[in-house]
């Protein structure tokens, strides 16, 4: 009914639009007043207009109830029909559409009740049961589907029935002046014709709108029939007797309540009292007899007490020293950390008070006893073992350097003379002479004990490697220049070992049955140095097909190896003086090989690349080992001359010391350089070791190794030695230390060499 | 047959924790209760070792309990207790919805309760047990004892706190068992000791009325504490006041009530005068006094352990007969009952104006008062026999453990700052002056106050001296260290002769190398421990840098204030700005109304 009611007042509001009123609900008040008297058919507001018009909110529910309604009551349609048929002329208008007139749009003049076309008086003529205007065939739709189209739908022989034309407002307006009925005109989506309501329609709508019953008949103040009075009848109902238990007081309730008032006679029954049980529950005696004494009783499971809330600090005193108070600086930082306060150092700001007096409430006294609260029941506990220790007791103890000396400490001497970096040095097998190559594409041959220059090589290229032969019967320098390895006769100290040198040199050995090996001859190939050449001390002249890096010598002084970082699954060679013969120990390139070493004592290899050291077994020719660094970029390595022990220096800042009789892993990894490290170096004869790096010092350390195989290396560093300036990035780049001496050799980018004693 | 296969998480850390949840379902509880079983039977969380493993391998942090102690809580009869209660909040609600007032008041009557005199004894099975915990109950009761009675707390629970905490207080200053006092800003702290235990209450300023509507503070939670704290209290109470022979609950000599009176004013009446604090408490026997002297034993190594700790005995006893024989007079905008705590806690007299409240003892007219403790700048009437000193001296005074100078505290006067005695320096720590002094005292040095004051009689005399000598030694900036000896001897004179040190900085620098190898050879498992520790150090060596030069700048500046005031006559340069500013002020403001005008 509620849909209905809204429906017909949205009518209403078209009308009220034509009427030019401002009350829709007064006009209609007063206009249905009016027609009240009018009202005949009583049975058509059984399924009035309205409700045909419901039909348009898709109300299946209300479309059903209202076709039974239609179905059930066709008889009385007829009834009426006949009985009214004088009284009202359009009664039989009122069958079709029982309470609506459709009004034609065209004509003006056919406002009042009209039969519109010639289909409604056919279906009218032979059929009255079906109030629905059959006109339109689509069926219960919703009928904007058909705002697009000319047409509304379409008729029983399917044509399309067309939308009569609405004209425009102007004209609606006048017309709805001039036509007395416009405010009940109402439109009809169904047949888009306009349907002027009926008397019985108004009334049905305004009792609907009034909340009263639809039925304009119904009277709900129809006499009242009194059927069942309350006056006493003159003869009973029924002629039962009535029992006794209805006029007699019951014995068994009395014996109760003459139980009860003896109890209370006695003083055994007494009124309830009211209990104060706050006294009972607030009874305390003396729970615990000794202070310290407990006794057996069931805990919870290892109680942990919880920490005592933090004690104050002056800077919570009232009247704090003034080194507490706030600065501006410092108030700005607290109230900066608004948003999250636990970053503040205290919750309130430390402020000076006058006196006593002036000392607020603190308005976090509830928060905090809150929380405190909450830590109480909320917080895991656990027991934490606290640290006692102060930080230095973290510290090793190492010993005194003073008990380790002797190791070098401060600058003796500098060599001066080059005059480019100074990339590598080496020095002879007694410890007399030592040779560095620079950039300045020079050698220099200088005594140590008068820092005497005594030879000057000129090579063309940049030296990247010299080693000094460490045989002492030969005099032999092997000089990694750019593609060239020379050897190179230094031409000092002992005149016999010289010439001998010269002799064995002098000529190639014959190699009637050898051929050089196709891998070999393509890389490699020994030259004879000319004359001016041999007379400025080359003896012979390894051309490589790429740069050589790197060179070592063997302990025994015959065989040497070079490297070239660039040669692939060439890159390391090994060369036998001796023969003249060159081999390339490796089928297979294993990454970017820096540098090679020779064991000192048996015959292995080792082989840096940028992350591994290899050691192999040059008789068994088979890997043994490999070293894990753990390092980005392998610098150098140096071998203990014991054998056992490895120290590689990386470009990473990291001095690994490796064991190899104890793991592939370092036994130590320092990291005591500001910068890369260049260079490393053992001592032959004291337990040292030397570091040169980028940050222009040399480390010298203590590392002694022990025969008992139970005890590790101790290393301590012992002493920092500066003295070389910084040239391009460039510090040390190589530390050497003399054979018999604690002194140490360094040479820098600044194109000097200094010697630590 | 083979041994059965171990599933993971059946053995070991796993099974020793439970989660909330699951503790839940398993005592059928919903959470409220549980939360409250757990405030009243002290069952908290626990931190595993490791956390995956207790978790079962689930990686969110849950909060674990311990099975067993949840085990424990199942066999707890408290939870049939809060069933109990369900069921009769259940059955209320119907007759109250019925309208059914005679069950109801049944229903009422036979309300269950619950009594947790034995969770007392089995959280704390001993006395030291229970002292150890009093600093949060007493800090809570005291608390909820000043609360307002709106409908957040119940009313019998803020009387009975306030009960509580006062017998409390009775019988610290019946054992005179305070140590020390401390003014914060939060409120006033007590440091008392009772079987050599140390308990620090908390008590809030109390100023006017402070809602308990916080919507951050949930009042229910802390009502289950304080559920539990007052029944811990009052039997710590019972015990405290039988363990000096005296009577609980606590007697005033001479007025006897009767227990069970229904007069509710003379019962309300009697209370004022406990809470007064003013009287001393009836005792059971009457006490002979008898003071345990330490024996002296030689011994080789404590011989200074002894002397310190002989030393510190005196120091409290002098501090439990601190006022003996002051008469304080306590004006009314002094807070009354820390005030009358702290003077009779150290056995002296305290009185007040009879219409603040009860229990004053003598009129403010007495003649044989000796202080009047006042917290206003200023006083009409002075009597001439007593001091008038601002509260700040008393509680200063028991930090010392000796009546100071009142110079400093008179009335007006700029109050010297008051010091934490809860602070513990560790090595390094910036110490302010005022508590230099104080540990300077503890250490059995003697008073350097009297020494102050001669040097502040001596500054004023030396002040035109000092302005010399700075303008001197602005011209000799580099020669202030040796000042001193400058003043002594100007002009010529032979030198004496001093030690050629060694080379220590070589020598140092070698030490500092060698340190910094033996700082690269630290293990590794160690590093970052020892980084932390040092950067540690070092904030607190910066925070300590930085409080010292904050407080040399402002003494700095006091200094030159002074100088400044003391040439310029102090007094009317204090008096000339302050009206100018006040009129400058004021015309200001009428300039302004005028230009709204």
């Amino acid at each position: 009914m509620a849909t209905a009611s809204k429906s017909a007042k949205r009518r209403f509001e078209i009308v009220e639009n034509n009427e030019n009123s401002a009350e829709v609900d007064d006009i209609i008040e007063a206009q249905v007043s009016d027609n009240a008297d009018d009202s005949t058919d009583e049975e058509s507001s059984e399924y009035s207009g309205l409700e045909d018009e419901e039909d348009d909110s898709d109300d299946e529910d209300d479309n059903s109830d209202w076709e039974e309604g239609s179905d059930e009551d066709e008889e009385d349609e007829t009834h009426n029909m006949s009985t009214n048929e004088d009284s009202e002329d359009d009664t039989g208008e009122n069958k079709v559409r029982p309470t609506a007139v459709p009004m034609i749009q065209d004509g003006p003049s056919t406002s009042t009740a009209q039969l519109p076309t010639s289909p409604v008086e056919d279906e009218y003529a032979y059929d009255s049961s079906d109030e629905e205007d059959l006109r339109n065939t689509v069926g219960n739709i919703p009928m904007n589907w058909y705002d697009e189209y000319p047409h509304i739908g379409y008729d029983l022989e399917g044509k399309p029935i067309l939308k009569p034309k609405r004209g425009d407002e102007i004209d609606n307006f006048l017309r709805k002046m001039e036509n007395p009925e416009s405010w009940r005109t109402v439109y009809d989506p169904q047949t888009g014709q306009d349907v002027i309501l009926s008397n019985e329609d108004v009334d049905l709508i305004k009792n609907v709108m009034g909340s009263r019953i639809p039925d304009g008949s119904y009277n709900p103040y129809e006499p009242w029939v009194d059927w069942f009075t309350n006056e006493v009848m003159e003869t009973p109902v029924t002629g039962r007797p009535e029992h006794k238990r209805s006029f007699v007081p019951s014995r068994v309730e009395a014996i109760k309540v003459g139980r009860m008032v003896h109890a209370i006679k006695m003083g055994w029954m007494k009124p309830r009292e009211a209990k104060d049980d706050s006294v009972e529950r607030h009874k305390y005696y003396l729970l615990w007899n000794a202070d310290d004494k407990s006794e057996d009783v069931r805990r919870i499971e290892n109680p942990i007490p919880a920490p005592k809330p933090r004690l104050p600090g002056h800077a919570e005193s009232y009247n704090p020293p003034p080194e507490y108070t706030f600065s501006d600086k410092e108030i700005n930082q607290w109230n900066r950390l608004a948003d999250t306060p636990y970053q503040r150092k205290f919750p309130f700001i430390p402020k000076r008070f006058s006196s006593l007096r002036a000392v607020p409430a603190y308005d976090r006294f509830a928060r905090e006893r809150f929380v405190r609260c909450l830590d109480l029941y909320l917080c895991p506990r656990a027991k934490k073992m606290r640290l006692t220790i102060q930080p230095e007791d973290l510290v090793p103890q190492l010993p005194k350097p003073r008990d380790l000396q002797p190791f070098p400490t401060v600058c003796s001497m500098i060599f001066k003379g080059h005059k480019g970096l100074v990339r590598t040095i080496s020095h002879d097998p007694s410890g007399q002479f030592f040779i560095s190559g620079s950039d300045d594409q020079t050698l220099k041959v200088w005594e140590i004990a008068t820092g005497r220059c005594f030879k000057t090589f000129e090579v063309k290229g940049t030296v990247r490697c010299v080693s000094w032969c460490p045989n002492s019967a030969i005099a032999l320098i092997a000089a990694a220049v750019d593609n060239n390895v020379y050897l190179i006769n230094p031409g000092v100290g002992d005149r016999l070992v010289q010439a001998k040198t010269d002799e064995i040199l002098k000529e190639m050995p014959t190699q009637t049955d050898y051929l050089i090996p196709q891998r070999v001859r393509a890389v490699l190939t020994w030259n004879e140095p000319d004359k001016v050449q041999w007379a400025s001390g080359f003896r012979v002249i390894l051309t490589h097909l790429k740069a050589v890096k790197h060179v070592a010598w063997h302990s025994k002084g015959d065989y040497f190896s070079s490297v070239m970082p660039e040669g692939d699954n060439r890159s390391v060679l090994i060369h036998q003086l001796s023969r003249r013969r060159s081999q390339l120990p490796f089928s297979k390139s294993k990454g970017l090989v820096q540098c090679t070493l020779f064991h000192p004592l048996r015959p292995y290899l080792f082989v840096a690349t940028q992350r591994h050291v290899r050691v192999y077994n040059l008789l068994k020719q088979e890997l043994t080992k490999k070293l894990m660094t753990g390092a980005k970029w392998i610098s150098s390595i140096a071998v203990h001359p014991g054998g056992d022990n490895v120290l590689v220096g990386t470009h990473d800042r990291r001095l690994c010391w490796f064991d190899l009789d104890l793991s592939t892993k370092p036994y130590q990894a320092l990291r005591h350089h500001g910068q890369g490290i260049r260079a490393v170096a053992f001592h032959k004869r004291y337990p040292l070791f030397a570091s040169g790096s980028d940050d222009c010092s040399a480390i010298v350390s203590h590392g002694m190794v022990y025969n008992d195989l139970l005890k590790n290396p101790t290393i301590v560093p012992l002493k920092k030695l500066r003295g070389h300036d910084k040239f391009d990035d460039f510090g040390v780049f190589d530390v050497l230390f003399h054979p018999t001496q604690p002194w140490l050799f360094t040479s820098g980018a600044d194109a000097t060499i200094r010697l630590y004693t | 047959m083979g041994a059965r296969m171990k599933k993971k998480y059946e053995a070991g850390e796993a099974t020793k924790y439970i989660t909330r949840a699951q503790a839940l379902k398993k005592l059928q509880l919903n959470l409220k209760d549980f939360r409250r079983l757990c405030i009243l039977k002290g069952v908290y969380p626990r931190e595993p070792n490791n956390r995956k493993k207790a978790q079962k391998g689930k990686l969110d942090k849950k909060t674990l309990y311990y099975v067993k102690d949840i085990r424990f809580l199942s066999h707890e009869p408290l939870i049939w207790k809060f069933r109990d209660f369900k069921i009769f909040m259940r059955k209320m609600k119907t007759a109250m919805e019925k309208g059914d007032k005679d069950t109801v008041a049944r229903l009422k009557d036979n309300k269950p309760s619950m009594k947790l005199d034995h969770l007392v004894k089995e959280r704390y099975p001993s006395f030291l047990d229970a002292l150890n915990d009093l600093d949060d109950c007493l800090t809570l009761c005291f608390f909820y004892s000043t609360l307002p009675r709106d409908t957040k707390v119940p009313a019998n629970l803020i009387s009975l706190c306030r009960r509580l905490t006062v017998e409390f207080l009775h019988y610290v200053i019946a054992a005179k068992a305070l140590r020390k006092v401390f003014i914060s800003v939060k409120g006033i702290y007590y440091q008392v000791e009772i079987k050599g235990q140390p308990v620090t209450i908390l008590i809030n300023h109390q100023r006017g009325f402070q809602p308990t509507t916080a919507s951050d503070v949930d009042y229910r939670i802390m009502t289950n504490f304080v559920d539990f704290y007052t029944s811990m209290l009052g039997f710590i109470n019972f015990r405290l006041y039988h363990s000096i022979n005296l009577q609980y609950p606590p007697k005033l000599p001479g007025i006897t009530i009767n227990e069970n009176a229904t007069d509710l004013e003379a019962v309300e009446e009697y209370n004022e005068l406990v809470a007064a604090l003013n009287t001393s408490l009836v005792a059971n026997v009457p006490e002979a006094e008898e003071e345990l002297q330490i024996d002296e034993f030689p011994s080789a190594d404590g011989g200074e352990k002894l002397e310190e700790a002989k030393r510190e005995a005196e120091a409290i006893e002098r501090l439990k007969t601190l006022f003996k024989g002051l008469k304080f007079f306590i004006s009314r905008e002094v807070p009354r009952e820390s005030v009358v705590f702290v003077i009779r806690a150290c056995e002296g007299e305290a009185s007040w104006e009879s219409s603040i409240f009860a229990g004053s003892t003598y009129d403010e007219t007495d003649e044989s008062i000796t202080h009047q403790i006042i917290d206003r700048p200023s006083v009409d009437k002075q009597y001439l026999s007593r001091y008038y000193i601002q509260p700040q001296w008393l509680f200063d005074c028991i930090n010392f453990r000796r009546l100071l100078p009142v110079e400093d505290y008179f009335v007006g006067a700029n109050l010297p700052p008051h010091i934490s005695p809860f602070v513990t320096e560790r090595l390094g720590d910036y110490i302010p002056p005022e508590r230099q002094v104080l540990l300077a005292l503890e250490r059995g040095e003697t008073l350097p106050a009297e020494e102050e004051e001669e040097e502040e009689e001596s500054e004023e005399d030396s002040s035109e001296e000092e302005e010399e000598e700075d303008e001197e030694s602005k011209a000799k900036k580099n020669e202030t260290t040796k000042s001193q000896v400058v003043k002594e001897k100007k002009g010529m004179k032979v030198m004496r002769g001093r030690v050629e040190m060694p080379d220590t900085k070589g020598m140092d620098e070698e030490e500092k190398e060698h340190y910094k190898f033996r700082e690269l050879m630290i293990r590794n498992k160690d590093k970052r421990l020892y980084r932390s520790m040092m950067k540690n150090r070092k904030n607190r060596e910066r925070e300590a840098k930085r409080l010292e030069n904050k407080r040399k700048f402002h003494e700095k500046e006091e200094k030159a204030l002074k100088k400044s005031t003391s040439t310029g006559k102090e007094l009317t340069a204090k008096w000339s700005v302050q009206p100018l500013s006040s009129t400058t002020s004021d015309t200001q403001i009428i300039k302004k109304i005028k230009k709204d005008v």
